[in-house]
């Protein structure tokens, strides 16, 4: 169900046209962390939209993906752990033709920065986040996060994890997002052409990318390497058509992958431009009653 | 321009736009609402953009999105949310993005007095973030000098890359004067400084040779990093000692190096022949006044020192002013803040708190008996 650009067929050095030539690398990844194949999808999406790197900003809170703009070489902000909505809302708002991608982690999105995450989706601003989720926070050594399944373990969490997780996309979906989907590192073609789906949508748009930390969660958890982890969102993966198909208890350890919301709703900025023209048109018409009136009475003169 | 009737919170909004501000973000909170309610129906008519945002925390970080897209923007708030927005007022003090908090003050701690003034988060408002950083806070004591100080307040953001402090409270913020307004073609309105390079030679953080480097905004084919880490000249994360020692002392420099333009107070023509003088500010300043004016007419040679600028404390004229004379009176509608900082300047022994933290005004009589009985004067009351 792609109504936008279509993904174009892999070019293996596309990152030599976006990341940046003066940046120090390596990254501050683990070796087989997720983050750099959304990085990766992220990039690729850009591509082929053919969007103008001048154009685009790139903004992130705290945590592994809050780390992600200063590689690439965009318009890039790495603000304060949850806030990366609400910086982005700003610049968005004055910038209103920019293309603002942000970048989150589940922790950062729906934790500590929940409220701006639901907002977001109620006010339905042009934004499109990406929500990288590893159930864990990796960067502070994998304590349990809004999205850690029940009875995991986390070194906040010794004896099990007690908590219902957040499904990410259906609370972007409730909470009024145009566009919604979810896809995994795994499925990185999908990701990619989510997140094109995604950007050429006006609205708020969320993309929640399914990914693990095998340095943190996996090894509290005994998962493996990164490969088995990776292998594990491969086997536990089903489309949303397939899950249409399942009962409550099938679906419970499933990862549903898909679009979720892809709806024709307003966009804030665009709807402010209605503002202005009512507050200007008020304007006009009020010094055509009182065109003698003296200058600098009331509202309307300082300019 | 002819004069009319005004509310501090009006003047705040007003002086708001005659300063070129285009974006404003807040959450309603008393006594500040009134600001953001102006400004909610004046910033389109001017081409502006008001939003509101789900809370304080969203609300400074709207605005410092706002002023990297390179528009001039601001918030206002009260205690509970001033204490909100600490962190990201760090953001911008870090990342050196120009941005304007107005915190009308009411009485606190917590929800405190909501609709009572209070000049309680003078500390707050120099040390409420996280961590060494330069600031500069200014402090209105009518509602013409609200206008005024508004527009300074962006002038300075713009000019020293840096957050201002616009430190009302709720008296100057919810009274009404008269006033006549500046004429609008008649302001000194200061812009950020364009860059004269290339974006390939951009550097956003360059240490030389001005210690205020431009800020392009977004969007404008210079693609360039901001941060929260400490960072070298490209704005990149560091933790290189020689990348952040120059940092801090750019930053640190441009505010010490600005001193004489930033720092602002009013003094009378009896400064330099009295025998005791107040140092007050806001809208204590007011009781002061009165005071000063009663103490005279009764024969006593005191005079007022009025601070606008509250940060940096305008240490050198606070210690001449006060270097031949025993007493220094402080009067402040909170339990000693500023006094401190008078104290560490001119001798604890010569300085004469006057205070009160209940959501009452400090009285002129209050004053004027610190004046005339040095030991009365002294503490809380």
């Amino acid at each position: 169900m792609s109504n936008g650009p279509p993904v174009r067929p892999l070019e293996s050095r596309v990152h030599e046209r976006y990341l940046r030539h003066s940046k120090k690398f390596p990254n501050v990844w683990c070796a087989g962390c997720g983050n750099g194949i959304v990085l990766s999808a992220v990039i690729r999406a850009i591509d082929d939209l053919g969007l103008d790197k001048n154009e685009v900003a790139m903004i992130s809170g705290i945590g592994c993906s809050g780390r992600m703009p200063v590689y690439v070489d965009l318009n890039t902000m790495h603000t304060t752990h949850g806030r990366a909505l609400a910086f982005a809302t700003g610049l968005k708002m004055v910038r209103p033709w920019m293309k603002v991608l942000v970048v989150m982690g589940d922790g950062d999105a729906l934790a500590i920065g929940g409220n701006h995450f639901i907002h977001a989706a109620r006010r339905n601003i042009g934004l499109t986040a990406v929500v990288i989720n590893n159930q864990t926070y990796g960067m502070t050594g994998g304590q349990y996060s809004p999205t850690t399944p029940r009875d995991a373990l986390a070194s906040t969490a010794p004896y099990g994890h007690i908590e219902q997780p957040f499904p990410i996309a259906e609370l972007a979906q409730a909470a009024g997002a145009a566009y919604v989907a979810r896809s995994t590192v795994y499925h990185a073609r999908e990701l990619q052409r989510f997140i094109v789906e995604g950007l050429s949508r006006s609205g708020f748009s969320v993309i929640e990318a399914v990914s693990y930390c095998h340095t943190t969660f996996g090894k509290q958890n005994q998962m493996g390497r990164a490969t088995d982890m990776m292998r594990q969102i491969k086997e536990q993966s089903i489309t949303s058509a397939q899950a249409s198909k399942l009962s409550k208890q099938e679906l419970a350890d499933k990862i549903v992958r898909g679009v979720f919301a892809d709806r024709d709703i307003p966009e804030y900025t665009e709807l402010y431009e209605g503002i202005i023209a009512a507050a200007q048109a008020e304007i006009a018409a009020r010094e055509e009653d009182e065109p003698t009136r003296e200058p600098g009475v009331p509202v309307g003169e300082v300019e | 321009m002819t004069a009319r009737l005004m509310q501090g919170n009006e003047a705040c909004a007003e002086g708001a736009i005659a300063a070129g501000c285009r974006f404003f973000a807040g959450y309603p909170i008393t006594p500040a609402t009134e600001i953001a309610e102006i400004l909610a129906r004046r910033l389109p008519q001017v081409g502006g953009k008001f939003i509101q945002m789900e809370d304080e925390i969203a609300s400074i970080a709207a605005v410092i999105g706002g002023s990297v897209g390179g528009c001039k923007s601001m918030t206002a708030t009260s205690g509970p949310g001033f204490s909100l927005m600490q962190e990201n007022i760090g953001y911008a003090a870090m990342a050196e993005i120009p941005c304007v908090i107005v915190d009308v003050q009411r009485a606190g701690p917590s929800t405190g007095l909501p609709t009572q003034p209070s000049q309680g988060d003078v500390m707050q408002s120099r040390w409420g973030t996280h961590g060494d950083h330069p600031i500069i806070v200014l402090c209105p004591s009518s509602v013409r000098e609200t206008f005024e100080l508004t527009v300074r307040a962006f002038n300075l953001s713009e000019r020293y890359r840096t957050p201002v402090i616009l430190l009302m409270d709720a008296m100057i913020g919810h009274m009404r004067e008269g006033v006549a307004l500046p004429d609008p073609q008649q302001l000194d309105v200061w812009d950020r400084a364009p860059t004269e390079v290339p974006p390939e030679w951009y550097k956003a953080y360059v240490n030389e040779p001005q210690d205020v480097p431009p800020l392009v905004p977004f969007g404008e084919g210079y693609r360039y990093h901001i941060t929260g880490l400490f960072h070298d000249e490209l704005g990149y994360p560091t933790q290189r000692l020689d990348e952040i020692d120059p940092w801090l002392s750019r930053v640190f420099g441009k505010i010490e190096r600005g001193l004489s333009e930033i720092v602002d107070y009013e003094e009378d023509e009896h400064l330099d022949r009295a025998e005791v003088i107040v140092i007050a500010y806001g809208a204590t300043a007011r009781s002061a006044q009165r005071a000063v004016k009663m103490a005279r007419e009764q024969g006593s040679r005191v005079s007022l020192l009025k601070l606008r600028t509250l940060w940096p404390f305008p240490e050198e004229r606070v210690e001449t002013a006060a270097e031949r004379l025993h007493r220094v009176i402080v009067p402040e509608m909170n339990r000693g803040q500023l006094a401190l900082e008078v104290e560490r300047v001119v001798g604890k022994h010569k300085v004469v708190r006057v205070n009160r933290a209940d959501g009452e005004m400090v009285t002129p009589d209050q004053i004027l008996d610190a004046v005339e009985q040095p030991s009365v004067g002294r503490g809380y009351r």
